[in-house]
């Protein structure tokens, strides 16, 4: 298998399949390695699918790929150990196509895409771990893999090998990933009828629901929780910082396992039949963990460059962004015939620079380190949010004013005036 | 007390039998050295079991390849991980 191909591309997540389309419908010859069983069989997410980043690779994505539901409503709940807060955005807007965002399963909806890479034109090989990158001097020139005589040569290898990275990390591309750079994340899916899913939520016809949730369900820790309407099944998950499971010697499935008994989310899933347990880092360090991503014969995609944007939950669409201008940079050089050096690819970081992905990451450098050092978003906050709404709502006699009063004191001696002032600062700083 | 393995039992996995993809560098340094051996608790599904001498055991069998001992061994950096052999591990169904 000596043989040489113009792109190598490591993995078939979101970012390796977009590379790999993109590059083979150029006519380039591209080989992907993927270690699965088949593209899909290792890959975790939530999961959203953001519609705009695959529609400018596959314009008519919508007419095969297995999509589950088009979301028209997003909840955001803030809970305590009883009750939550929360803010709903619905609209019907969101059920005129095209859709703006799907919910997927990715075992399904990866190997779909897999189908459109190998029919533009690429070689995928599943089944086969790439374990060390071929270097000449400083320059990567090919790829090892565990098959016998398992060495494939390229002008160009893109790195889509997911949050974990390992093989820049061996190659000595980058440092070590530190738990307080990712979540861990633990998810089930779980099976409902379609129509018990359309009354617990109050939809139709293929329309879903996400709820977003903070507060009480993560005991301290800087993380989220989740809930997505697939067809017919239900994904429900909660990621905390690495860093902060390390501190607080919770684990992640007593967490989740909490977090379904929660009153509000338990009727939820009530009856269901749980199908698969999962569990994934995600690469949430932001603007300022992110690791160079191109270098003399290679660039990155994906989670391995740590584009996520932990804020919005996004980032398969930032993975397929970078993964398409990586293979655009080849493509261009190639045309251009100019060589795969560092020189050259870092056009590759122009053109991120320049998108959607490095701008929004760039916008939020402040948020991982404000979050990180400032629990009280994750516990006192959501607390008094549920009081004081209990406090208002709660008829009982007690004069309005009195009320208020109440509250306004219940929030002063949780942070203090000095304290309240401070966080406004810092979120605003965050999101400015 | 949550039986994480009831979780994994809905699980896919191929295993690679006598071919751990993950290794314990030195048992020593997890026993003697390492005082909060966070791998016993952060793993999701429950991969490494303290002894009551205060050794780590290692079963890869329900690992779900996320990476979270390899990163969170920050005092002594014992673990020695690699992806599984290509097509064995855990097979996600729906991921």
């Amino acid at each position: 298998m000596a043989e040489k191909f113009d792109a190598i591309v490591v993995g078939a997540g979101p970012s390796g399949n977009s590379a790999a389309y993109v590059l083979a419908r150029a006519g380039l010859a591209v080989l992907q390695i993927e270690r699965g069983e088949y593209p899909g069989s290792k890959n975790v997410q939530g999961a959203i699918l953001y519609s705009h980043a695959l529609e400018r690779i596959i314009p008519d994505f919508r007419e095969d790929a297995p999509l589950e539901r088009h979301i028209i409503e997003q909840r955001a709940w803030m809970l305590d150990d009883d009750s939550y807060v929360g803010s709903i955005y619905r609209s019907n807007a969101f059920n005129r196509p095209p859709h703006n965002r799907y919910t997927i399963i990715r075992a399904q909806f990866d190997r779909w895409f897999s189908r459109k890479v190998q029919e533009a034109g690429a070689l995928t090989i599943c089944e086969t771990t790439v374990t060390d990158l071929h270097m000449d001097g400083s320059r990567v020139v090919g790829v090892q893999t565990d098959r016998a005589g398992g060495s494939v040569y390229a002008d160009v290898v893109i790195l889509a090998d997911g949050v974990n990275s390992l093989l820049a990390r061996k190659a000595g591309f980058h440092g070590e990933l530190q738990p307080r750079d990712v979540a861990l994340a633990a998810k089930e899916i779980h099976f409902l009828p379609e129509s018990a899913i359309e009354n617990r939520f109050n939809v139709q016809g293929g329309q879903g629901v996400v709820i977003e949730m903070a507060g009480k369900i993560t005991r301290g820790m800087v993380g989220t929780g989740f809930l997505y309407t697939n067809r017919e099944s239900i994904t429900i998950g909660i990621g905390c910082l690495l860093s902060d499971f390390q501190e607080s010697g919770i684990s992640p499935y007593a967490l989740l396992e909490q977090m379904k008994m929660h009153p509000a989310i338990h009727p939820l899933i009530e009856g269901s039949e749980m199908k698969e347990y999962s569990a994934h880092l995600i690469p949430e360090g932001g603007y300022n963990a992110i690791p160079a991503v191109y270098g003399d014969g290679w660039l990155m995609v994906g989670d391995a460059s740590m584009f996520v944007n932990g804020i919005h939950r996004e980032g398969s669409n930032l993975a397929m962004t970078s993964g398409q201008l990586a293979a655009e940079t080849v493509i261009e050089l190639a045309k251009e015939g100019r060589p795969m050096t560092a020189n050259n690819l870092a056009r590759y970081r122009k053109k991120l620079d320049d998108s959607f992905v490095i701008k929004d990451l760039k916008k939020y450098r402040r948020m991982p380190d404000i979050l990180e050092h400032n629990h009280q978003f994750f516990t006192d906050y959501p607390e008094f949010l549920n009081r004081a709404a209990h406090t208002m709502v709660t008829v009982d006699g007690v004069d309005k004013k009195s009320k208020e009063r109440e509250i306004r004191s219940g929030l002063v001696t949780r942070r203090s005036r000095l304290g309240l002032l401070g966080d406004a600062f810092k979120l605003w700083r965050a999101f400015e | 007390m949550i039986k994480v393995e009831e979780k994994l039992f809905q699980n896919r996995y191929r295993v690679d039998a006598g071919r751990p993809h993950i290794q314990i560098v030195v048992p020593d340094v997890c026993q003697l050295k390492c005082k909060t051996k966070p791998c016993t608790y952060c793993c999701p599904a429950a991969c490494y079991t303290q002894e009551g001498d205060g050794r780590v055991t290692l079963i890869t069998d329900g690992c779900l390849e996320c990476g979270t001992c390899r990163i969170i061994c920050t005092d002594h950096r014992n673990v020695q991980w690699e992806y599984p052999r290509g097509g064995y591990g855990i097979l996600f169904k729906f991921g």
